[in-house]
């Protein structure tokens, strides 16, 4: 069942409300995609947890409606050099 | 404890690496599973597998036990550690290597 990337990013910028989110739609499909989400929040949570804050953001539509989304989550760099 | 829980529980202690995915190791029936797959060749370990698609209960279970929306998910000594994204940034920074490798 096809999901719009724009709604995915609403619904994670929804819930993380810094976050910065990259979306591209894998095979043009509008039903596999790949998404890089960088957050403050995720600071001092393992990857698993950071993931699953994600996943809870798109509220149990992942393994169902939305049926492939590749994950990458990730703090922020601090900027060098300022 | 549920029957599937109780049963997904010991699979999860029993075995060093298990990778919970839909298909076989021969025959993934999934992306997410064939990379997964792909990494444990890579890293040359032996590892058990379970096909959920062959086993609605722990299908269903294995999203609750971890809660984890998604299959493939991999266990090493009882933890759970991730699905192939995880398995993937892992695996490319070494970290797979060490955690599987360390006792095997």
């Amino acid at each position: 069942m096809p999901m719009a990337a724009s709604e995915i990013e609403r619904l994670i910028k929804a819930s993380i409300p810094d976050a910065d989110v990259t979306i591209r739609d894998l095979a043009g499909d509008e039903d596999h995609y790949a998404a890089r989400v960088v957050s403050a929040s995720f600071e001092g949570m393992t990857r698993i947890k950071q993931h699953q804050t994600v996943y809870a953001a798109l509220g149990g539509r992942v393994g169902g409606e939305l049926h492939a989304l590749q994950l990458e989550t990730a703090v922020p760099q601090p900027e060098n050099g300022q | 404890m549920s029957d599937s829980k109780s049963r997904i529980d010991e699979i999860v202690k029993s075995n060093d690496v298990v990778l919970f995915m839909k298909g076989t190791a021969l025959f993934p029936q999934c992306g997410f599973s064939s990379r997964a797959i792909a990494i444990l060749d890579h890293l040359g370990v032996s590892y058990e597998t379970v096909d959920v698609l062959q086993d609605p209960e722990v299908r269903t279970g294995i999203k609750e036990y971890s809660d984890w929306p998604t299959i493939p998910q991999l266990y090493v000594k009882g933890e759970f550690v991730g699905g192939s994204d995880i398995m993937m940034e892992m695996f490319e920074s070494g970290e797979l290597k060490q955690l599987i490798g360390a006792e095997a």
